[in-house]
């Protein structure tokens, strides 16, 4: 169904009008297409396809956010402000007072009580100005576990227990949401990638088998295949991620998970290697090289894997998001990672409670980074696909 | 046709024996059989443990037996006297809790099912007829956001506006007068009331892909000779869509209702969850973390079994509509 899904992404370029000089420049471009390599051509095509673009930056900032989170993180985040318990996201201004303009800052937040309801109100105090300073000390920390560094990438030159600047909102602790989203982000965005190598493994190699020799191998395969998809993804996931103790370290936790996600996700890629195997088999190129003498594995290594290899990315790049979706559930539900770990799921869990959202509706923000990330890698891949086969009109 | 059909069943068998399998496995995951936890449990609460009944349910289940004797007697239980097993978290035989629960999930994912292609088919028509139009990029821009938006996301979100801007309290299936009442024609019209919430969320997921394959497969007919034809003969413009180049972009949805079904029983699951209906997903979930197995794992079994035995209708009528497929 997915393949199907994603079809008319592929032809948004086709269909685009060419005028007369674009065709013009195209008659005179083909003489470099000509000698280009497959590379080259994959990579002109790659950038023709404006989303696919974007979305590539986005998703190499926000793995940089990953690696970084320390260094982009303007805190710790597991350092509670206890005086800013649930503070709304802190305004940043560009006007002052006397509506002049000056480089952003944000006035110190003050905290009054409600004497009724006796919920925190948090009132912004505009004798106080802190400007937002880039590359400002803060707290220390080591950076690629490697190096101790106090530099952060912004931050505001302000005591701690006097003011804290929540991009994002803090939370029910008072720990700043947006370090924690970036601290976050290792989890949600490597357990994608983890979960999706592991898939390829084992899909590669029963895909592989399955397309290769055919014949009751094949069969057996596929009637496996049919009967994982067939069972409803999440009650499964959520019953086999329960199965994992949950008195179970972090890192133990993270790898369990990544093997419950990739165990549904495998059939899937299994499925895209099956099919190229299917119909590589009969090209004349592997005939050639198996009467030349070839090795099964020379032909599959040699041969076959050149020219599927790009077909393979794009699947991979493609069934990542639906992996980080169905972490970001299982935390959700309380089946995935759990706190003290930090993953997108895991602070999505404020969430869950009706009461905290209406009161502080921005510990929902937390998923506009898994919508972005998710659309990011669904628009790379279908960019990927796109230009996985420049020979293709 | 009818050795299809008998193909085509007889096929079914295996995946169901290795879901049935698969089930048990989940069942038998936590360390410990039930009986033990279901006497520390009691145990904890001060209860007197009745030997002789524990004897009588180790008996019955196989316990301390082989694993493979435990299954015989747990799959020949649910075939022949319709024994389901023992919920210790709810003091009550499995089956008394689970049928409700589960046709409550089946109307919903259903529903969702045919309301996200009543919408679908209809726009991405008309996304395909008038590509690039305001409403083409609209929808697409839309179909985008339902594409990456997670439905138990846009539960919460939903929940929070309507609570928060329209004072509903849309949490629940049923107004609290109703909920262990049983059923009658007020609790269906109470039903309805709070039913088109979950389903118009769920189907949000959904439609936003059915736009999308609608509007691709569409294209791809559109410029076909058959249309230009059939547009040279004079017939009327909408007839001719509907009739020709819809039908033919249409045959995968149909072919892939199975998976469908797959895939909106689990959003249905996540959703429950969050706005607390009276489906399988709360309880299910209720059930693996108090690790209330039999539950669980029947759960399981059933989810899998009735979707398997939907995918099989949709290939029988996938059949009846194209006989290509019959004949391979």
């Amino acid at each position: 169904m997915q393949r199907v899904e994603k079809s008319w992404l592929e032809r948004a370029d086709e269909d685009t009008p060419l005028s007369e000089q674009d065709f013009i420049e195209e008659v005179k471009g083909d003489e470099k297409i000509f000698v280009a390599s497959y590379l080259q051509l994959m990579w002109w095509r790659f950038l023709k396809h404006k989303m696919a673009l974007i979305s590539a930056i986005i998703v190499i900032l926000f793995y940089l956010v990953a690696i970084f989170a320390e260094f982009v993180a303007p805190y710790n985040p597991d350092n509670s402000f206890v005086q800013f318990k649930l503070a709304p996201p802190t305004q940043i201004h560009i006007v002052d007072t006397n509506g002049k303009l000056q480089r952003p800052f944000i006035y110190k937040t003050l905290r009054e009580r409600d004497p009724e309801t006796l919920r925190n109100n948090y009132v912004e105090d505009t004798e106080t100005i802190y400007p937002i300073r880039f590359f400002v000390q803060g707290p220390e920390y080591e950076i690629l576990g490697r190096w101790n560094a106090t530099t952060h990438l912004f931050g505001v030159d302000a005591p701690r227990d006097e003011m804290g600047f929540f991009l994002l909102g803090a939370d029910r602790l008072g720990r700043d949401l947006f370090s924690r989203v970036c601290y976050g982000a290792r989890i949600s965005l490597t357990i994608g990638l983890v979960a999706v190598v592991v898939s390829l493994v084992v899909g590669i190699v029963l895909g592989g088998v399955s397309g290769y020799y055919g014949g009751t191998i094949d069969n057996v395969i596929q009637r496996l295949i049919e009967f994982i998809r067939s069972i409803p993804e999440i009650p499964l996931i959520m019953a086999l991620a329960a199965a994992l103790p949950a008195d179970l370290p972090v890192v133990q936790l993270y790898f369990g998970i990544t093997i419950v996600l990739a165990f549904v996700g495998w059939t899937g890629l299994a499925r895209v290697v099956r099919g190229r195997f299917l119909s590589m088999r009969e090209e004349d190129f592997v005939m050639a090289a198996r009467f030349a003498g070839s090795s099964e594995m020379r032909i599959i290594l040699r041969h076959m894997m050149p020219s599927f290899l790009s077909h393979i990315i794009a699947s991979l790049t493609l069934s990542i998001p639906g992996i980080i979706l169905s972490e970001t559930g299982l935390s959700f539900l309380g089946l995935g990672l759990r706190a003290p770990a930090i993953s997108w799921g895991v602070l999505l869990q404020e969430a869950q409670n009706l009461r905290s959202v209406a009161l502080a509706p921005w510990v929902l923000l937390p998923a506009l980074a898994v919508i972005l990330t998710v659309l990011a890698f669904n628009f790379l891949g279908d960019g990927i696909r796109d230009a996985a086969d420049p020979y293709a009109k | 046709m009818t050795i299809y059909i008998i193909r085509r069943v007889l096929y079914m068998i295996p995946t169901l024996i290795a879901i049935s399998i698969l089930s048990f496995v989940i069942i038998q995951l936590p360390p410990g059989d039930f009986l033990t936890s279901y006497v520390a449990q009691l145990r904890q609460e001060g209860d007197i443990i009745d030997e002789s009944q524990l004897e009588s349910l180790r008996v019955r289940y196989g316990l301390g037996e082989p694993v493979y004797v435990q299954y015989g007697k747990w799959i020949s239980g649910i075939f022949l006297r319709g024994d389901w097993g023992q919920s210790m978290d709810w003091q009550k035989p499995v089956k008394e809790l689970i049928w409700e629960r589960l046709g409550l999930t089946m109307i919903i994912s259903l529903s969702s099912l045919l309301v996200s292609w009543f919408i679908a088919i209809p726009i991405g028509v008309y996304s395909a007829t008038h590509q690039y139009s305001i409403l083409d990029y609209t929808m697409t821009a839309f179909s985008f956001i339902g594409l990456g938006t997670p439905g138990f996301m846009l539960a919460l979100i939903v929940l929070f506006v309507l609570q928060n801007q329209f004072g509903m309290n849309v949490g629940g299936l049923f107004s609290e007068e109703y909920i262990n009442a049983p059923w009658n024609w007020a609790k269906v019209v109470d039903m309805l009331k709070h039913i088109w919430v979950p389903m118009a969320i769920v189907a949000v997921n959904g439609t936003a892909g059915n736009i999308r394959i609608t509007r691709a497969n569409l294209l791809d007919e559109l410029n076909k000779p058959y249309v230009e034809t059939a547009r040279a003969k004079g017939v009327k413009e909408s007839k001719l869509i509907w009739k020709y180049p819809v039908r033919v972009a249409l045959n995968p949805f149909f072919s892939t209702v199975g998976w469908s079904l797959a895939s909106l029983v689990s959003g249905v699951t996540l959703v429950a969850v969050v706005l607390s209906l009276q489906t399988t997903g709360p309880m299910l979930l209720r059930a693996l973390t108090t690790q209330d197995m039999y539950l669980a794992g029947s759960f399981i079994l059933l989810l899998s079994v009735l979707t398997v035995i939907g995918t099989l209708i949709s290939d029988i009528l996938l059949a009846l509509v194209d006989p290509r497929i019959r004949l391979q």
